[in-house]
């Protein structure tokens, strides 16, 4: 520069000494804010984690983040009322992330991949008792053992799965699909013993030397009630028949089946009728939009020939035949008698009014707390007495397998630490990434994936299974319409957007570092970030 | 559609970079390795549109004559703000004569860089809506008329944005300026006739003429690359929102760019030889008053003292553009 | 080569023999010549490799010259009067950022009301744009200056405008010595510009520079200038050795020996004064003539040292400060200063009126007598002012001037309407 003209001729980029981050009055800054998917799993599935794996099309990496909070994700992909997609920001924008689905191809891809668990953590010689092979038992141990502790299941039934073996039908859970994730459990070391019915626990547990147990024995007594009926009336209870499809002798229930209940044992015993060539009514109390089923199913139940008669209740049950009772509903919205009766053609009533714990394993333990014929548990998921645990179906809370696998994860993980003898802190919680968090305009516009469906003819006549999966392509194109809520995928806008190239890009996967020397605090980068993952944070100055 | 987005799920080619694209297919700007033309510590205001657009072009450019550029730059806020003595901004040769003659000096440029040989370096000139379509207009029409070989980038702003926020004619009807005041019976600037300097450039033939905003970084890198691509006269027009000149939010500079295509009010086109080849089509239409609302300099159009019917005449103006350059799809021009 | 030549041709021929690079014109009387046979060079490949832009306005011909310069190309352009008032601003500027830029200006009076003809108002006007500014007294010295201007210019760094009288030399056919390509060539080395655009060695021209650096960048100017001083009558040297002439340099006297009263001029008008001379000194007068061929910079020690010898001086000027006098001369007697010279202004040939020796012959006389007023008009028509100047009185509205004039003088038979 010394030879060039004073003043007038400047060296390039030379402006770097003038530090214009003395201008700011606010600084942005990177932070991950909650997905509102993650934040309604009750799994506590990374959801949005995941799906920035499947995004690339790493889909043993999504798998692999996934199953460190669910190790059932083929059977979640399958049975899961997903409420992650009813609070999906997507929703807001076109149609919810059909993260379900993506899920289930995940599953599958593992299964049909023979992809297996990280190998557990080194034996730490605790050993815990699980009882109960449905998915809360299954998810405890699966935890637990990656954790490196023993674990031993004992189970009651002939085979592993619970509800979602003897309760949820087929065509909706292909058992092969159940098998091959309960194997891949067992395989991390899990002890099975079947047909082992725990009589009493603390009994067990002494027997067997185990520090602690966890109780996921579920609800299987299903409930009755007060029909007059004649002695010949067939009235059965909807778990046990659900229970005996699985068996070798298929229920004996006749042609016309009158099931009882609006939930969705209700539908899915109807179903299996319709299925083995039976004509199912259901019969219930209140209106379609008041019945605890989920409303995909009694759409699925109506197309496949079940049928449903709306504000009845039985009056009477005799052979062949019982008589329902028209109801309406009252400014309350509760169904009331209006003394108009009909005769319905039945050859069998399904009783499908829910379910009650069986107890009788707790007999005698102390410190226990029983309510409304479930087990109290503290945040931790420990009963009353010290070192039980107990979840899913049996205590408190929404029964669904989703649940019952987030019960199993959080006792697994407080169990952990009571046999560490430390208190398990959960990391705090993210402030949630609301829609109003997001700049939706950088995302294309796509609509949801539609999974394929069975023919009807053989909906209705066999227990295939009714909904398909996804292929690699539109599961690829489903996980790529997930909006990355509140975390960083990259999409380089900060870093375009800064006028002042305060932004550093510090390579894939390594996200950006803001230049505070440089930063003018002008707010682009926030305002611009499809995600919302920089917040303006005022400085005290 | 003037580029051909990618057909891709999540952002597509909306956003700057896009981690699931293959490299050919990324943005300059998404580039670690892009030039910087601009450097850090450029004194332009927080949130400045035109430092941005002027990084976002002539990044564009550097990349695709593989870093062989000369600027030629008027005066004006881009100026003044990257070369105050002691410290230049500026990555590339670059030279600054006078407020009027950013074309004229690139054509000498060129016609240099003719003569010895250099083939391989190319020139771009950069000015303001001042410098470009007022005191630059007619250095600006010989260059184009002559056919020179430069690519003329103007960063419109829509006024006189370094002495102050004077009106230029590139100032909308009924914006606040220091020199239109929102004051007597018609406040603001004027309904003229305005002043299309792409059409103008247009008018004179030469091979390319785009228009651009900083709220589609994808469009407007693709248009500086294919306008280095081509020889000749070239002029890309870009609009840049100024926030201290439209009182608008720094952060929402991007977001008035936005809007201002997405209302139809600054119509996204590129021509060749005379004639539109392809528009950048309104993707979610947004009526004219989401467009004003945010910037001060439009403040008397409402509130107490309200003007709707200049509202509704820049909705009309907007409506003709959309109208005129087809800015809308046919379905959604219907529904 | 002896050629019979117009003077716009020659200079045209000098300039391509120069090799200029990018040529920018835009036509204005009485430059439009050398532009054209420039032009027509150009076109025939005789000159090449070389650009030439007709461009759509002085403005833009000085700016397409900046750039050019600025790219590390020798550039030319020409022009005149208002062409030079037009392009004023880039005038400034190409001379700020020290653009070796040769111009030829060819020396016209600036409107209005509009002129063509011959003064030196237009270059004058720019005296203080920072370019050099040499003026030619002859055809032959019009081209030895332009190859001299060339190697002036790029060895400082600084532009320069070559001034020629519009018409009377531009357009006078007289012998000129052509050089040819080789003497030029052991002249005038390529262009190796002090710093050039080039993405090899990115640097940014044309900063914006506050009070703490300003003055001193502006003093660096003059300092060029100074340094111009020196370096004008070296390369006058040079040429005389490579060429055999005796061309340029600072100033010239004639027959100054003994003058007791010298007449000081430039341009094409100090023939007419020489010969006006060389009567008054056969009939014994002891008069003498010093001709400024740099106006700028301004040879102030060698316009003193050759007037300190004498009693008086007339400065001979074709330019007007209004308001104030002389424009050359108050330069002159700026070097003078200190001496108790006595010093007339001449004011004469505004707008190209012609200068007789008849009228010249008076005016020395009457300056050897100092008989003559400081500021002198030299064939005014005292009558035609006078009367505007009692109508003016009279009359608020008194109609144009110049119209009244051509009325007063006969010339027009419409404007007297006003009177
Ligand atoms: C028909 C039907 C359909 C359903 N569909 C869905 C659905 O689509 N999606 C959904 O999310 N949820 C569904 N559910 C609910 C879901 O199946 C249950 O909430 C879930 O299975 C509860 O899991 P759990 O582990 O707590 O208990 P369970 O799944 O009931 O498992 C408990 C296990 O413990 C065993 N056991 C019991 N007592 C003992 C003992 N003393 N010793 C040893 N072992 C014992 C049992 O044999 C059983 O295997 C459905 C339920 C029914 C009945
Ligand atoms: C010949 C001349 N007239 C006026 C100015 C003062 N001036 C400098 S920059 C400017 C306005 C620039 O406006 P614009 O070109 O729109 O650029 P902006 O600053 O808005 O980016 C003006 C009027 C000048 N420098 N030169
Ligand atoms: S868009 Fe993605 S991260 Fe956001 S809620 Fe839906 S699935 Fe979760
Ligand atoms: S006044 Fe406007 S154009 Fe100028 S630096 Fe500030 S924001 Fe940028
Ligand atoms: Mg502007």
């Amino acid at each position: 520069m010394a030879n060039k003209p004073f003043a007038i001729t400047l060296k390039p980029g030379t402006s770097l000494a003038n530090l214009t981050g003395s201008w700011r009055s606010a600084r942005p800054v990177y932070l991950n804010r909650l997905p509102p998917c993650n934040n309604a799993c009750p799994a506590g599935e990374n959801i949005q984690g995941w799906l920035f794996h499947a995004e690339s099309g790493d889909y043993e990496q999504a798998w692999r983040v996934l199953v460190r909070d669910n190790p059932l994700p083929a059977v979640m992909g399958r049975v899961c009322y997903h409420p992650c997609e009813t609070s999906c920001n997507r929703g807001q924008l076109d149609e919810a992330v059909g993260i379900n689905s993506v899920e289930r191809f995940l599953g599958d891809e593992a299964n049909k991949r023979g992809w297996k668990f990280d190998a557990p953590a080194a034996a730490t010689g605790k050993k815990v008792l699980v009882v109960g092979a449905g998915p809360s038992g299954l998810s405890a141990a699966y935890h637990l053992a990656r954790m490196g502790h023993q674990v031993e299941i004992q189970e009651a039934g002939p085979l592993a799965g619970g509800m979602m073996r003897f309760g949820i039908p087929k065509y909706r859970l292909p058992r092969e699909v159940l098998d091959a994730e309960v194997q891949r459990i067992l395989d991390l070391g899990v002890t099975l013993k079947l047909n082992t019915k725990v009589e009493h626990i603390e009994q067990s547990m002494k027997d067997g030397g185990f520090d602690a147990a966890f109780l996921a024995v579920g609800a299987h007594i299903g409930k009755r009630a007060m029909i007059p009926a004649g002695d010949a009336a067939h009235i059965v209870d909807a778990v046990s028949v659900l229970r005996s499809m699985e068996g070798e002798d298929k229920p004996m229930l006749g042609r016309k089946v009158v099931v009882y209940g609006g939930g969705n044992t209700a539908i899915d015993v109807a179903r299996s009728v319709k299925r083995m060539g039976g004509e199912p009514i259901i019969v219930y109390r209140r209106t379609r939009d008041r019945a605890p089923a989920h409303d995909f199913e009694i759409e699925e139940a109506l197309q496949e020939g079940v049928l449903i008669k709306w504000l009845s209740t039985i009056k009477q049950a005799e052979v062949g035949e019982i008589t329902v009772e028209k109801m309406e509903l009252d400014e309350k919205g509760f169904p009331q008698p209006t003394g108009e009766f009909e005769k319905l053609e039945a050859d069998s009533v399904v009783l499908a009014l829910g379910q009650d714990v069986d107890l009788s394993l707790l007999e005698g333990v102390s410190g226990l707390e029983i309510k409304d014929g479930t087990v109290q548990v503290a945040p931790n998921m420990m009963t009353g007495h010290d070192g039980i645990f107990a979840g899913g179906d049996m205590v408190p809370s929404e029964r669904t397998v989703t649940v019952g696998v987030g019960h199993g994860k959080k006792a697994a993980r407080n169990i952990d630490a009571w046999l560490r003898d430390i208190t398990y802190a959960p990391e705090p919680k993210h402030e949630i990434a609301t829609f109003d968090k997001l700049n939706p305009w950088y995302y294309s516009d796509a609509d949801k994936t539609v999974r394929p469906m069975l023919d009807m003819i053989r909906r209705q006549t066999s227990f295939d299974e009714v909904q398909g999966g996804l292929d690699e392509t539109n599961a690829l194109f489903e996980a790529r319409r997930c909006l990355s809520c509140g975390n960083c995928f990259e999409c380089d806008n900060c870093y375009g957007v800064c006028p002042d190239n305060a932004v550093i890009k510090l390579g894939p996967g390594k996200g950006f570092e803001f230049n505070y020397d440089y930063c003018k605090g002008c707010g682009i980068c926030e305002a611009e970030c499809p995600c919302g993952s920089i917040k303006m944070v005022p400085e005290d100055i | 559609m003037s580029f051909q987005p990618v057909k891709f799920y999540q952002t597509g080619t909306y956003t700057v970079g896009n981690r699931l694209l293959g490299p050919d297919e990324r943005s300059v700007q998404s580039g670690e390795l892009r030039s910087n033309s601009i450097n850090s510590g450029h004194r332009a205001c927080q949130g400045c549109g035109e430092a941005l657009g002027a990084r976002y072009a002539i990044d564009a450019a550097m990349a695709e004559s593989n870093n062989q550029l000369i600027a030629v730059n008027a005066t004006g806020c881009l100026e003044v703000f990257s070369t105050p003595y002691p410290e230049s901004s500026w990555q590339l040769p670059w030279i600054h004569s006078l407020f009027g003659n950013a074309a004229a000096v690139a054509t000498g440029v060129a016609a240099a860089l003719k003569v010895k040989g250099k083939t391989e370096v190319r020139v771009v000139a950069q000015g303001g809506d001042g410098g470009t379509t007022d005191i630059g207009f007619g250095c600006l029409s010989g260059m184009f008329e002559r056919n020179d070989d430069v690519l003329y980038i103007c960063y419109d702003n829509e006024a006189y944005m370094n002495t102050g926020v004077q009106r230029s004619s590139a100032t909308p009807p009924t914006a606040r300026t220091a020199t239109t005041m929102p004051v007597g019976k018609e406040p603001g600037n004027v309904f003229g006739q305005g002043k299309n300097v792409p059409e103008i450039a247009m008018a004179h033939g030469i091979p390319y003429v785009a228009t651009a905003t900083v709220a589609d970084l994808r469009d407007l890198e693709y248009k500086v690359r294919k306008a280095m691509k081509m020889h000749g006269a070239r002029y890309i027009h870009i609009f840049v929102p100024c926030p201290l000149g439209w009182g608008s939010a720094s952060h929402d500079t991007i977001k008035l760019a936005r809007l201002a295509k997405e209302t139809g009010t600054f119509p996204v086109f590129e021509a060749e030889h005379g004639e539109v080849t392809s528009v950048l089509k309104i993707r979610k239409k947004q009526p004219i008053e989401e467009y004003l609302k945010p910037q001060k300099r439009f403040a008397h159009l409402f509130g107490k003292h309200a003007h709707p019917e200049m509202v509704e005449h820049l909705q009309a103006i907007a409506d003709r553009n959309i109208r005129k350059y087809g800015l809308l799809d046919e379905e959604k021009a219907h529904g | 080569m002896l050629k019979q030549i117009e003077g716009s041709k020659a200079v045209a021929e000098a300039i391509a023999l120069c090799r200029p690079e990018v040529i920018c014109a835009y036509p204005i009387s009485p430059q439009t010549h050398i532009v054209e046979a420039l032009g027509e060079m150009v076109k025939s490949e005789e000159l090449a490799p070389c650009e030439f832009i007709n461009v759509e306005s002085e403005f833009a011909a000085m700016s397409v010259a900046i750039g050019s310069s600025a790219a590390g190309a020798r550039s030319y352009t020409a022009t005149a009067s208002q062409g030079l008032l037009f392009m004023v601003e880039a005038v400034y500027n190409a001379a700020g950022l020290g653009l070796p830029i040769v111009m030829t200006v060819a020396n016209r009076a600036i409107g209005a009301p509009i002129n063509i003809w011959n003064d030196h108002s237009d270059s004058l006007s720019q005296r203080d744009s920072g370019w050099m500014q040499l003026f030619a007294e002859t055809n032959q010295e019009a081209v030895d200056l332009h190859i001299q201007a060339f190697k002036l210019a790029e060895e400082l760094s600084m532009p320069i405008m070559v001034c020629m009288d519009g018409f009377i030399l531009t357009h006078a056919f007289e012998r000129v010595d052509i050089p040819t390509q080789e003497q030029v060539d052991g002249y005038l080395p390529p262009f190796d510009p002090r710093q050039s655009l080039d993405p090899k060695e990115p640097i940014s021209i044309g900063a914006m520079v506050g009070p703490e650096a300003f003055m001193e960048v502006k003093y660096l100017a003059h300092a060029k200038q100074m340094q111009a001083l020196e370096l004008i009558p070296q390369l006058a040297a040079e040429f005389k050795q490579q060429f055999g002439r005796d061309s340029g340099g600072l100033v010239r006297t004639y027959r100054a020996d003994d003058a007791e009263t010298m007449i000081v001029a430039m341009g094409s008008v100090l023939g007419t004064v020489k010969d006006t001379v060389d009567e008054l000194r056969e009939q014994g007068h002891k008069i003498g003539v010093l001709g400024i061929i740099s106006y700028r910079p301004f040879p102030l020690q060698e316009v003193r040292a050759a007037l300190v010898n004498c009693k008086r001086f007339v400065v001979l000027e074709k330019s007007l400060a209004v308001g104030m006098g002389g424009i050359v001369a108050t330069d002159v007697r700026m070097a003078v200063s200190g001496t108790g010279l006595k010093g007339f202004t001449a004011i004469a040939g505004l707008g190209g009126r012609n200068i007789t020796k008849a009228s010249l012959h008076k005016l020395f006389l009457e300056a050897e007598q100092e008989k003559l007023e400081p500021v002198t008009f030299l064939d005014l028509d005292w009558d035609v002012v006078n009367k505007q100047l009692e109508r003016e009185k009279q009359n608020r509205h008194s109609g144009p001037i110049a119209e009244n004039i051509l009325y007063d003088k006969g010339m027009s038979t419409s404007a007297a309407k006003f009177g």
